[in-house]
């Protein structure tokens, strides 16, 4: 591993956004306009808008950090940049921890505007400590930047990866227990759930804003644990030898 | 006694897609000199040049280069590869982009721009990529292969899209070059190039039709004229075939 040309490759990823700032305005804004509008859809069901908004300030930034590094690092194979890269002093692990360092201070910085939009704003009333809901939030973000590396190889064209965010978030969703109350489900589905990354970021969220703090550490660990094992699969399944 | 070769290749087979790319490449190339690989477009050159550099998956054969075998880790100090698209951010400035790679290779913004003046671009250095002309982008991407100390340039189609007089400007760089001893491996569609190298090899339908050298070209073919030279080269393998 060299720290070179991870910390060179980071620099180069926030400069490209930097010289991109509608994308770099949608990433931040798009959560903040959901959750207004989730605000305006819940307008006088007070109770129900406290309960659904904490787990989707992490599953809206997800989604978007999903895309956006699924993209940039599929936009990566197909420019030739990088065939160019596997020929120069810098290993698979260098470049996917690049992408992560870059993308992680993107999450960062989306998750915690978007939590303090939905506080100070929009008037969401945490129980439990905010510092905790801010950095469930944060990691989210995190985890889908992580999916978005670790599946990208999946996609051979810019079509495919957009599709993958409907393949990949939208069961979850259903079956993390924001729909249907996960104890409620058929058995099979249950189980399922258990092995799927939203799931806890979903109870994390909901746990700690209604004040039970106790579960926010371990949410915290699986959600780190699956955004290693994401970045991991992204660092194998770049190729440096292609057909 | 002779310098070994710098690239040296025995029986390399590539397979694409259920075809043969290249059949069967037995090809030496030597160190400190300019070699031409020429052929028509859809020869095989890009995927012999990608070989060499390690990023083609190959059927068989072997590929050595400066003495260990293709795409070995310490050969990505030692060889630059320039990709015919010129493996390009279109968002970042010229300067950014070699910024960049002068960075992995732990160089400083001072060597970029260095480079970027050998290939006379610092006027257009921070300028985005993107709105820059097809030569400059090329040459933009031909600065990349300037850092660091490389000793082999693998150089895909470097001159396309240039008007004459940067066409011969660049050759007067490689010629530069390979005086400070570097081995440039250049990749070209335009046969008046061939003039220009130490040596050529011709690639034709993935098959070595002839490594030689212009005035050897002319002489085998008794024409002055290169395209003519390449086409009795062409005819003469396809009668011998039959």
């Amino acid at each position: 591993m060299s720290r070179r040309a991870t910390l060179a490759t980071a620099r180069r990823l926030l400069e490209q956004l930097r010289r991109d700032p509608r994308t770099l305005a949608l990433i931040i804004g798009v959560p903040l306009v959901l959750l207004g509008l989730l605000k305006l859809v819940f307008q006088g069901r007070e109770h129900e808008f406290q309960q659904i908004a904490p787990p989707l300030l992490g599953i809206f930034p997800l989604t978007v950090m999903f895309l956006v590094t699924s993209v940039t690092m599929l936009r990566e194979r197909t420019s030739g940049t990088l065939e160019r890269l596997m020929t120069m002093p810098m290993s698979r692990g260098d470049l996917v921890a690049g992408y992560a360092l870059a993308f992680a201070l993107v999450a960062a910085v989306q998750g915690t505007v978007a939590s303090g939009f939905a506080i100070v704003v929009l008037g969401l009333d945490v129980q439990g400590s905010t510092l905790a809901l801010v950095a469930l939030a944060v990691l989210n973000a995190e985890l889908g930047m992580a999916c978005g590396l670790g599946l990208s190889s999946l996609a051979t064209t810019e079509f495919q990866a957009v599709q993958f965010m409907p393949a990949f978030i939208l069961p979850q969703l259903l079956l993390c227990g924001l729909i249907v109350p996960r104890d409620q489900m058929a058995p099979g589905l249950e189980a399922l759930s258990k092995i799927l990354p939203m799931t806890y970021a979903y109870e994390g969220l909901a746990d700690v804003a209604a004040g039970d703090g106790s579960g926010a550490a371990a949410a915290a660990a699986v959600t780190l644990g699956f955004c290693a094992l994401a970045l991991a699969l992204g660092a194998l399944t770049l190729r440096r030898r292609t057909a | 006694m002779d310098a070994p070769p710098a690239i040296s290749i025995r029986g390399l087979r590539v397979d694409r897609g259920g075809r043969s790319v290249l059949p069967d490449i037995d090809l030496d190339v030597a160190a400190g000199s300019v070699t031409g690989l020429i052929g028509p477009s859809g020869s095989g050159k890009s995927t012999l040049m990608r070989a060499i550099v390690g990023v083609q998956i190959v059927a068989g054969g072997s590929v050595q280069v400066l003495g260990e075998p293709a795409g070995a880790a310490p050969l990505r100090r030692r060889v630059a590869y320039v990709t015919q698209s010129g493996s390009l951010y279109e968002d970042l400035s010229a300067a950014e982009n070699v910024g960049y790679l002068a960075r992995i290779l732990g160089q400083s913004t001072e060597e970029a721009r260095r480079a970027l003046d050998l290939v006379g671009l610092s006027a257009e250095a921070d300028r985005p990529v993107g709105r820059l002309s097809d030569g400059q982008r090329h040459r933009v991407s031909l600065a990349g292969a300037l850092l660091g100390e490389f000793e082999l340039l693998v150089l895909d189609e470097p001159t396309v899209g240039l008007d004459p007089l940067l066409r011969r400007e660049l050759w007067e760089l490689f010629d530069r070059l390979r005086d400070a001893g570097m081995t440039l491996l250049v990749s070209t569609h335009v046969l008046d190039e061939a003039g220009r190298c130490d040596e050529v090899v011709l690639l034709r339908e993935g098959c070595v039709l002839a490594t030689t050298t212009a005035a050897g070209l002319r002489r085998r073919t008794g024409t002055d004229d290169l395209d003519e030279a390449f086409v009795r080269l062409i005819e003469r393998a396809d009668a011998e075939r039959e």
